[in-house]
Formats: structure tokens, C-alpha cells, sequence
């Protein structure tokens, strides 16, 4: 009886609510990774291992933005659409030859990508680590922290820009296009959908979106050519959680993965705190292996 | 418009196409032409190919030889959703609607096309809810979720918003209660008063004589019989041999 | 009426046969998925050496039953007698070993072996399965058994051909070769002349007719003439249940199953 009233009484409260806040901060730049990442597989069936990149080149683009325009939130939205627009090329380039073969070709295809795109930024911008400064740098004491304001802006940007991508396959007429695409391609194109400028334009909204994130990570962490290897890595295991395809399961399972690494993170060291994620994974293909909100299909 | 009535080419004109799945031979130089305003039924057995007839016009397989033409241009092995635009629509044998999207959103799939203003987005909406109240009462439900007849109303609902030119049917009987068999009767009937072709495949004899104007019989990937509805009878030893046992 | 007297208890129309219990026979067979019954308490027997085809319209539950009998689905319901033994619900594998053998509608065999090899293996998995060690030229009895199995599928002169450059018929006969090669009492065949020419449909229809003679065969098709000229009797399925058996004579002058065909 003791030792649990003792346990209980070591629980760092202030530590697990700071740490709560982190994890929804982490948690909601992750689903805005996941998101495009899911979209891409729901709808095209294309595991893009170049997503990490996507996302690294994204913080680069929006270094050189921001060091053009002095502007943190133009820099976003011109690394965004650059990024995207990379991405149409990109997909029409190498993936639209591949649509319809063994979907290997495609895996080894982004996988090589990814491989390309890491040189390349290593090569272009040298390895020292860039950074951008935050847009706002105003804090609010937490505890005894003093926590910056930014944090809180992120997690409701990518919460916007993810409601954004919601309400648009919902009503817009593209994003019918989208969603009928992904159940009947067949039956889509015979209605006049034109299915492959479909296909690049998901995976074009997917390149946006992780560009869009790593120019939102840039003033935590810094950018380099290798920041994108361990984000994503973490965004294949939301999505496998989430459910391939399924948008709502990846900003779920995102959150409750990124919060149970942060409160792991309070009793072990954030190396170790990983391991909760992959706990989760296993788990999940152990016993739901079409992701714990799979959609129905 | 009379001239183009009394001039040779038909609307669509399938000339000695040859298509195959993988190996298998399935049409050995399938030739048939569909007038403008025509019903024209297309009857045999199973596996004889009358399905992959359609698919080969509508460039969901693409045919190895022979040709295909729409207005006398040819349209063979064109993408699928060129063809839409062009004035084809494919009703096909499994219905085959969005499940997950609502009754409307399967309608806008063929309603949101380039140069649809919003009187004639209106209009055919109109029309399809007149021709098939239900769908109309069930705007909001998600496709899915309709009874058989109802996804098979759908689905000409939904190919009627491309204002096509001509309407490739699929069975569209096929596991229908016997009431609505009638009323896909009627349906047709209705689209031939508005002018669109169609392209009947169909097992079921008597609904597709009485709706064409011409048949054609095919069997092992040919065609084997061609003539006028009105000079085929149900007991007809033609129907016996290349429909019955 | 008529269909019902013909059903005889195990002997075939034109009194070939020796035996009097029938190969195969259901009782009550059925298979239900979800609401839906695909087969109803199907009673269906076949007697040894016949040649018999299922035929029946779309939905009717021709490649449900031939699932049932080949172990690939398993009843809902009902049993399913071969050879006296009860095989309902045994795995294709076992069903294999009874000596059920089956070809399939959508050609099944191994593309980058030769005939040779694809029919051998097959053999082999009737005699000396589990030997790993030896080479396969020294099993005498199997490369015999392979070369006859070739030999009735009219395929021996093709043997070291790759099995993915014959032509569309040829592979089809080679599936019905490989099935053969496992020594089979009854031979099931999915849809033989299925994507076949005029000439090639002509070809396999003499096949099956010269393997019928010491085999017992079930026939799925559509092509009528094939089921006309080769069957000793037919089975008419509809909706899931047996709407008429009987020789091909009786089935087509039965109004009955012209009305369900035409849709009358």
C-alpha cells in the first residue's frame, strides 16, 4: 500500500502535463507527415519511401524562403507549393511509368529517390545543420518552464491545415474526384475522371503537405540532409497504426503515439522512449493488421 | 442532323476487334455498328464475350487488332475517361457505384464536367430524380447502402449525367426481381424517346427484343446472327441454338 | 417430372459401368454465405465412368458446387460422399490424395518449367513425394506415368517446351495432362475450351472423349456443343438448387430449363 502511495506520489505532474503538451505538438506535426503519406497509399497504392525527403527539402526551401523574403509564413506557403510542384514532376517523371506493374517496382522506385535526394541536399547546402528562426517568439510560463508560444502555433496550424485537406475531399469537386478515384479507378475514369493527373495531383498534395511540415519543424530542430529518416520512419508506423488510407486514424494513432513517447520519455531517456512506438506497432499488426481505426472498405 | 441520318456511318462502328485476356482468345473479330437514336441488343451465353465487346469499346481492354470509331473517328485504344468526355457512357454487369460515396456524390462524378452550366446541372438532375424518384429520397445515403435495384438505377443515373451520346448496358437485369425487369424496361425505352443509343447486353430474351430495333447473336467470340428485333420470336429455333441448351 | 425418373440410383443412362454405388454423391449440400445460399441442399450423384456436365445460368452455383467437391470452399451444410468415404469439409489437398483432380477456369500451371517437368511434379505427388534426395531420372514409373499424361493430352511431342510458349489451347490441355498425371478416379474440369478457337475448342473436345474412356468426368461449360456431344447425362443447376438432370436429349427438349436460359 505504501509503495503505490509513494509511486503515486513521485508522479511528476507538472513534468506529464508539460510532457502532454509536447506530445500533442510532436503528435500534430507527425499527422500532417502521416497524412500525406496515407493519402498517397490510400489512393494510389505507392509506398513513398521519398517522403522523408519530401520533408527535408520542404525545411530547405523554406531556409532559402525565409532568407529571401524575411518572412516565416511566406516562406511556408512557397515551400509548400514548390515542393509540390517537385512532387507532380517527380511522380510523372517515375512513378506514372510504373502504374500497373508489380507494386516492388514502386517501393525499390521511392526508395531510390529517397537515396538520391539525401545526396543531393548533402551535396547543395554542405552538412552543417541550417536554421530558421521562429516566427514568434513570445512564451508563456508553464511550471517552471518557460514555453514558447510557437509550439501551440504549430499544433494549431497543422490541425488547420489537416481540417483544410478534411472539408476539401469532402465537398470540393477534386476531392470527390479523389475519393472515387480511390474506390473504383475502373469505374472512376469511366465517368471522365482523369485518373492519372488524379494520381499526380494526391501525391503533388502529399509533397505539400510533409514540405509544409518540415518548414513548421525547421525552428525546433534544425535542418539537415538527413532530418527526414527519422520522421519518417515514425509516419509509416502512424499510418500502419491509423489504417493505410484512413486520415482520421493517422491524426489519431500520430497523437497517442507521439504521447505515449513523450510520457516514456519521463521515467526513461528519449533514445529509449522510442521504443513505445514500436511497441505500439507490433502490437497492432499482432492484433488489428489494418490499423487500429481501419476504414471500412 | 437528316443528313447525317441518311449517310453510311453509324455511331458506332466495331470492325473484326480481336481481344484478349492474357492468352485467352476471347473476340475473334467482332464486327457491329449502333445507329444514332438505335437500340441495338446484343444477345448469347455466357462466355461468349459479350461483356468484353463493351470493354473493348469502351478502352477498359484494349483490343490487339480491329478498330473502333465513334461518329466515323476512331476511338480505339483511347483511355477510358477520353471516351466519357467523347460521349460513351458504361453501365457495367456488377452496377459497380461509389459504395462510399453518397447518391449525390456518385451523381456529381458525372455531373462536374468542364462547360456544365448551372441550368443544365439542374436539369439533369431533374430529370434523373423524375425518372427515378427513389434516388431522389435517398440523396444523402451513401451508395452502398441501396438494394440491388436501386444501385442498378444509380448506375444509369449516373451515366445519364454524362449526356452521352450512346449507353453501354450491361445486364442490367441480371438478378432483378421481376418488377423491376419491367421497369428497366421502361427506363430504356424512355432513354430510345430521348434520343440515346444503347447497347444492350443482356440474357434475358423477350425484355431485349421488345426494347431494340436490331439484334445481333453472338457465340465463341463472333458474331453469328444478325437481324431486325421484329424478325425474331422468343421460340425462334435461332434463339434455341445459340441462347438455349 | 421427367428429370426426376431419370435420376437413377447409381447406374448411368446407357448402362455403362459396373458398379452399382455411385463415385460421388451429395446429400443435402449446401453453402450459404452470409443471407445468401449459393447451394441448397443439392442431391447429386454421379456414377463411375460417366461423363457428366453442371450446367446452369449465371449465379446458378456451378463453381460454388465444384469448390464444395474439390475442398477449395467448405459446406455450409450437407455431405459429400467419394468412394465411400465421407470427404465433406477435407482440405484440396486431401481431396487430392482421395483422387479427385481438378483443372481450373483460369490456366493454372507453372510457366517457366517444360510440359515434362510441370506433369511430373504432379506425378510425383502420388509416388515417392517425400524423396528429396534422389534425381528424378531415376524414378522410372514417374517419368513413365508424366509421358503418358502428355501422351493423352496430345502434348509428348512438345515435352521440353516451355509450358509458358505453347499456345492458349495447349496450355489448357496441358492443365487437364497435369490433373491426369495424378492418376485421378474423377476428373473435374472448369470450363475446358474457355478463350479457345473453333479448331482448338474441336481438339480438346477429342481429348476429353479419348480420356473418357477409363475415367469418370465432371464437366463445367458453357459451350453447348461440347456438353452435347461429350456428356452422357446433364445436370441443370438454378439458383443454387437442381432444377432438371437427365441425357442431353431429355435436358433440351425440357421447357422448363428453356424458360430459365432465355428468361422467359
Amino acid at each position: 500500500m505504501g509503495a503505490i502511495g509513494d509511486f503515486i506520489h513521485s508522479i511528476p505532474v507538472d513534468l506529464l502535463i508539460i510532457q502532454t503538451i509536447n506530445g500533442i505538438v510532436t503528435g500534430m506535426i507527425l499527422a500532417l507527415v502521416a497524412s500525406g503519406l496515407t493519402l498517397i497509399f490510400g489512393i494510389m497504392d505507392v509506398v513513398n519511401f521519398a517522403h522523408g525527403e519530401l520533408f527535408m527539402l520542404g525545411a530547405y526551401m523554406g531556409v532559402i524562403a525565409f532568407a529571401t523574403t524575411g518572412n516565416f509564413w511566406l516562406a511556408l506557403m512557397l515551400a509548400a507549393l514548390i515542393i509540390g510542384i517537385f512532387g507532380a514532376a517527380l511522380q510523372i517523371l517515375t512513378l506514372r511509368p510504373l502504374i500497373g506493374r508489380d507494386p516492388l517496382n514502386t517501393i525499390l522506385a521511392t526508395f531510390g529517390i529517397s537515396l538520391v535526394l539525401q545526396n543531393y541536399a548533402l551535396w547543395q547546402f554542405g552538412p552543417v545543420a541550417r536554421k530558421i528562426s521562429e516566427p514568434i517568439s513570445a512564451e508563456f510560463t508553464l511550471f517552471y518552464l518557460q514555453y514558447p508560444w510557437y509550439r501551440i502555433v504549430i499544433a494549431l496550424l497543422s490541425g488547420a491545415i489537416i481540417g483544410s485537406l478534411w472539408l476539401f475531399l469532402k465537398y470540393n469537386k477534386f476531392g470527390v474526384w479523389i475519393r472515387a478515384t480511390t474506390q473504383d479507378r475502373v469505374m472512376a475514369q469511366a465517368m471522365g475522371i482523369p485518373v492519372p493527373w488524379v494520381y499526380t495531383g494526391v501525391f503533388a498534395l502529399g509533397a505539400a503537405m510533409a514540405a509544409a511540415s518540415g518548414v513548421l519543424f525547421a525552428p525546433f530542430g534544425g535542418v539537415d540532409s538527413s532530418m527526414g529518416l527519422q520522421w519518417v520512419l515514425e509516419a509509416f508506423i502512424v499510418v500502419v497504426v491509423g489504417g493505410m488510407g484512413n486520415l482520421g486514424g493517422s491524426v489519431v494513432a500520430a497523437i497517442f503515439i507521439s504521447l505515449l513517447e513523450a510520457y516514456a520519455a519521463v521515467w526513461l531517456n528519449p533514445s529509449q522512449a522510442v521504443i513505445a512506438s514500436f511497441v505500439v506497432l507490433i502490437l497492432t499488426l499482432l492484433f488489428r493488421p489494418t490499423g487500429l481505426f481501419a476504414a471500412p472498405k | 442532323m437528316s443528313e447525317q441520318a441518311n449517310s453510311a456511318e453509324p455511331l458506332v462502328r466495331v470492325e473484326g476487334v480481336h481481344t484478349y485476356y492474357g492468352k485467352s482468345h476471347i473476340l475473334h473479330g467482332v464486327s457491329l455498328t449502333v445507329g444514332a437514336g438505335e437500340v441495338v441488343g446484343l444477345l448469347g451465353r455466357n462466355g461468349v464475350g459479350k461483356s468484353t465487346t463493351l470493354k473493348s469499346i469502351m478502352g477498359l481492354v484494349r483490343p490487339t487488332q480491329g478498330a473502333v470509331s465513334l461518329n466515323g473517328q476512331a476511338i480505339t485504344g483511347l483511355p477510358p475517361h477520353k471516351l466519357a468526355r467523347l460521349g460513351i457512357a458504361y453501365v457495367p454487369e456488377d452496377r459497380r457505384i461509389f459504395r462510399l460515396l453518397t447518391v449525390m456524390e456518385n451523381l456529381r462524378t458525372g455531373l462536374d464536367r468542364n462547360g456544365v452550366t448551372e441550368e443544365t446541372r439542374k436539369a439533369l438532375l431533374d430529370k434523373v430524380f423524375a425518372y427515378f424518384p427513389v434516388l431522389a429520397e435517398r440523396r444523402t445515403q451513401a451508395g452502398g447502402t441501396l438494394s440491388g435495384g436501386e444501385q442498378q438505377m444509380l448506375a444509369i443515373a449516373r451515366a445519364m449525367m454524362l449526356e452521352p451520346k450512346i449507353i453501354l448496358l450491361d445486364e442490367p437485369t441480371e438478378g432483378l426481381m421481376p418488377r423491376m425487369v419491367s421497369q428497366i424496361g421502361h427506363i430504356i425505352e424512355a432513354l430510345h424517346k430521348e434520343g440515346i443509343s444503347i447497347l444492350l447486353v443482356e440474357q434475358n430474351v423477350p425484355l431485349t427484343l421488345r426494347a431494340s430495333q436490331r439484334i445481333y447473336i453472338m457465340e465463341k467470340g463472333n458474331v453469328r446472327h444478325h437481324c431486325a428485333a421484329s424478325a425474331l420470336d422468343v421460340n425462334d429455333a435461332v434463339i434455341k441454338q445459340y441462347l438455349g441448351v | 417430372m421427367r428429370a426426376e425418373a431419370s435420376r437413377e440410383e447409381g447406374s448411368p443412362a446407357d448402362g455403362r459401368g459396373a458398379t452399382s454405388s455411385p463415385l460421388l454423391k451429395t446429400e443435402l449440400l449446401s453453402v450459404k454465405f452470409g443471407g445468401l445460399a449459393a447451394l441448397s441442399q443439392v442431391n447429386f450423384q454421379l456414377a463411375r465412368d460417366e461423363v457428366r456436365a453442371v450446367i446452369g445460368p449465371n449465379g446458378a452455383g456451378k463453381s460454388t458446387f465444384f469448390n464444395c467437391l474439390t475442398g477449395v470452399l467448405r459446406p455450409t451444410g450437407g455431405r459429400i460422399i467419394f468412394n465411400g468415404d465421407d470427404i465433406t469439409g477435407l482440405r484440396s489437398n486431401l481431396i487430392s490424395q482421395k483422387g479427385i483432380a481438378r483443372s481450373y477456369q483460369i490456366t493454372n500451371i507453372l510457366p517457366n518449367a517444360s510440359a515434362l517437368e510441370n506433369v511430373r511434379i504432379a506425378a510425383q505427388s502420388r509416388r515417392h513425394a517425400w524423396n528429396m534426395i534422389a534425381h528424378h531420372a531415376g524414378f522410372a514409373d514417374i517419368n513413365e506415368r508424366a509421358e503418358a499424361a502428355l501422351q493423352s493430352v496430345g502434348l509428348l511431342a512438345k515435352a521440353n517446351d516451355l509450358a509458358a510458349n505453347l499456345s492458349h489451347g495447349e496450355q489448357r490441355n496441358l492443365e487437364i495432362g497435369i490433373a491426369l498425371a495424378t492418376e485421378p478416379k474423377l476428373l473435374c474440369l472448369d470450363e475446358p475450351t474457355a478463350g479457345m478457337s473453333a479448331a482448338e475448342t474441336n481438339e480438346t473436345k477429342e481429348l476429353i472423349r479419348r480420356i473418357a474412356k477409363n475415367l469418370t468426368i465432371l464437366i463445367v461449360e458453357h459451350d453447348m456443343e461440347v456438353v452435347m456431344e461429350l456428356c452422357h447425362r446433364i445436370t441443370v443447376l438454378h439458383y443454387g438448387r437442381i432444377l432438371a438432370e437427365g441425357t442431353p436429349e431429355e435436358i433440351q427438349a425440357n421447357p422448363r430449363v428453356l424458360e430459365v436460359y432465355l428468361k422467359t
